[in-house]
């Protein structure tokens, strides 16, 4: 825990090294805008969703006019942040590891040592970079995404009034929830981005396995431990924001 | 010999139960070639990371200039680590870059230097290499061969003052590897760096060695020039340098140098008096590397089958020798394997192949046969 937040620290620093911003552009790209699809999609279906079931649950209690609120604060507040870091882990967080496992066990890592390239600066920085800018744009999205399939859920297929979806949407959410959502997400950034890059660069000094299957075993940890990670940081990021 | 660049004392690396180094001493000395023998798995690759700080010793130490690295200021060391470049055993190039950014890679991380500036050197060391039509691919679209020649093009291309290359040869073919050791040779030559380099090429990198360095065990038994090498009298002698030099002669078309004069002294020796060779120096024109290696490929296959052997003693040259081959017999075999070889070579319009013979006798020397054979050098096939 230690070195991986020692590890962590250095990376970040190394961020401000002028030679950056290409690479970090770059990362931007792959991490990012290249998810952008698959974040429209688990958006778009989880807005549907939560539209859906929220509709049933407060027809019942005769308060369907709140269903904007419900739509709109469970993504923004909640399933924005967790579902978009999920998502970006397990498309890209998973390449980071294999993609940085594979460089160190092909002696890349130490290439780059004897070439006095400092391999945190030039392989960590620029992905920590790239997270930090990706994760809260992609949350964004999805909560834009998400409250457009409340709408089409609630209001076009079940027939909830759309003035009052729209009005709620807009008069229940405050400055304090959208930046809440986005400091979620960037802790969760850091934590997918470390985490992966960390079980990569380290691939060669898992005692289970050796090899390629190291850094398979690799990917699987970092997926596994990003995702209970950002769960746990969620609870704790949310009880910390609700004092 | 003066103060050693690089000296080990008593340098011990374990891994695990396993003890790699075992109380190594050695010195490497500024501007020489100098060459780590022994067999696989002995540590020599574990010894040359060393040398760049890549591991560290668990005992012993590593003076550069006199001075211990243990006891060097991080600044002092990085800007002695910073003169040494390393080539790979495996080319550790990144395969999500082409081989022109692999090249550039060190400088415009490490540099100040202009796009232009890094431009002119990149294409240079590209073309010295003979990669300009590579220069877009990525590693995996490469031969080994051609990843081995983007590593070594990476390693010089900042101009270090100490390379280390560990197996430059391994996965090239004879041709090439002679190329190879030649080139580093002629390197080494024209800018002056210190070359220490791991191969199990025995006995080429003789040739283009200063001091060889055998490690037995563990240990460092031998440390000496080629010659002093010949006469070294240790079980190191029989179980990995005959050993090594008998598996070259069995699997390869191309004799080493050492061997080509071995096997012709040996012929030389009987003195018989019907006895006589036939000398045949090739050169190609223009001397381009994949025309070269083609046409040096086709020679050494074509005599071989006939008895001859064949060693490239420079870039674009060719020389082959049939033991017990009259000048007569040389010149229809030369004929023959223009009709039947030659022509079925794919190579540009305009090659040009010149070959030159001379007869051998008993007690001549093996220059002096060559040295008549060039000078009887004329063009004997035109692509």
């Amino acid at each position: 825990m230690g070195a991986a937040a020692i590890f962590f620290t250095l990376a970040f620093i190394k961020i401000f090294h002028p030679r950056q911003i290409r690479k970090i552009l770059n990362h931007v790209y792959y991490i990012g805008a290249n998810s952008t699809l698959i974040i429209l999609l688990v958006g778009l279906f989880t807005g549907m969703v939560l539209g859906l079931q929220s509709y049933h649950a407060l027809v019942k209690v005769g308060a369907q006019g709140a269903l904007g609120t419900l739509v709109t604060l469970s993504l923004v507040r909640e399933l924005g942040p967790v579902l978009t870091s999920i998502m970006i882990t397990a498309r890209a967080g998973s390449a980071i590891t294999a993609e940085i496992g594979i460089q160190r066990i092909s002696e890349q890592i130490d290439a780059l040592s004897t070439m006095r390239i400092d391999p945190i600066r030039y392989l960590i920085s620029p992905r920590i970079a790239a997270s930090l800018i990706s994760f809260p744009l992609l949350t964004a999205l999805f909560d834009l995404i998400g409250i457009v399939g409340g709408y089409i859920s609630g209001v076009l297929i079940l027939g909830a009034n759309a003035g009052t979806y729209l009005y709620r949407v807009q008069a229940s959410t405050d400055m304090k929830d959208l930046t809440d959502g986005f400091i979620k997400a960037l802790v969760f950034a850091a934590i997918v981005s470390g985490v992966c890059c960390y079980k990569g660069y380290f691939a060669h000094m898992r005692t289970d396995s050796h090899g390629a299957k190291a850094v398979g075993m690799a990917t699987t940890s970092a997926v596994v431990t990003s995702c209970v990670l950002i769960l746990v940081a969620d609870y704790v990021v949310t009880s910390l924001l609700l004092i | 010999m003066g103060e050693p660049l690089i000296e080990f004392r008593k340098v011990t690396k374990r891994f695990g139960e396993n003890i790699v180094l075992n109380g190594v001493d050695l010195k490497i000395y500024e501007g020489e070639v100098t060459t780590i023998i022994g067999l696989s798995g002995a540590g020599k690759s574990v010894l040359l990371k060393h040398i760049i700080g890549l591991m560290t010793p668990d005992e012993g130490e590593i003076l550069f200039r006199g001075q211990s690295l243990a006891f060097m200021g991080e600044e002092e060391r990085a800007r002695n680590f910073a003169q040494i470049s390393y080539m790979f055993q495996n080319n550790a190039l990144f395969d999500s870059l082409t081989v022109y950014e692999n090249v550039a890679l060190p400088l415009t991380e490490t540099t100040q230097l202009s796009r232009q500036e890094v431009h002119r050197k990149v294409i240079k060391r590209l073309e010295q290499m003979e990669l300009m039509e590579a220069a877009e691919k990525y590693p995996s679209e490469l031969s080994g061969g051609m990843q081995k020649r983007a590593a070594l093009a990476r390693a010089l291309v900042t101009d270090p003052h100490i390379v280390l290359f560990d197996e430059p040869t391994s996965g090239q073919d004879p041709v090439r590897k002679n190329s190879i050791l030649t080139m580093i040779a002629q390197y080494q030559k024209k800018f002056g760096f210190t070359a220490i380099l791991v191969s199990h090429e025995i006995p080429d990198v003789y040739f283009i060695s200063n001091r060889i360095l055998a490690l037995y065990h563990g240990k460092i038994v031998f440390q000496g020039t080629p010659e002093e090498l010949e006469h070294f009298d240790h079980p190191f002698q029989d179980e990995v340098l005959k050993s090594l030099e008998e598996l070259k002669q069995e699997l390869t078309g191309l004799y080493s140098k050492r061997l080509f004069k071995a096997h012709y002294q040996s012929i030389l020796k009987r003195k018989l008096g019907e006895e006589y060779f036939t000398a045949i120096v090739f050169t190609v024109e223009p001397p381009e590397g994949e025309i070269a290696y083609q046409v040096g490929t086709a020679i050494a296959n074509c005599f071989s089958s006939r008895g001859g052997f064949t060693i490239r003693n420079e870039f674009s040259e060719f020389i082959t020798f049939l033991p017990f081959t009259s000048l007569a017999e040389g010149e229809e075999m030369l004929r023959n394997f223009i009709d039947e070889r030659l022509q079925e070579l794919k190579l540009p319009a305009g090659v040009v192949l010149n070959a030159g013979l001379s007869g051998g006798h008993p007690g001549k020397e093996v220059k002096a046969i060559i040295n008549e054979a060039k000078s009887e050098l004329k063009a004997i096939f035109r692509f």
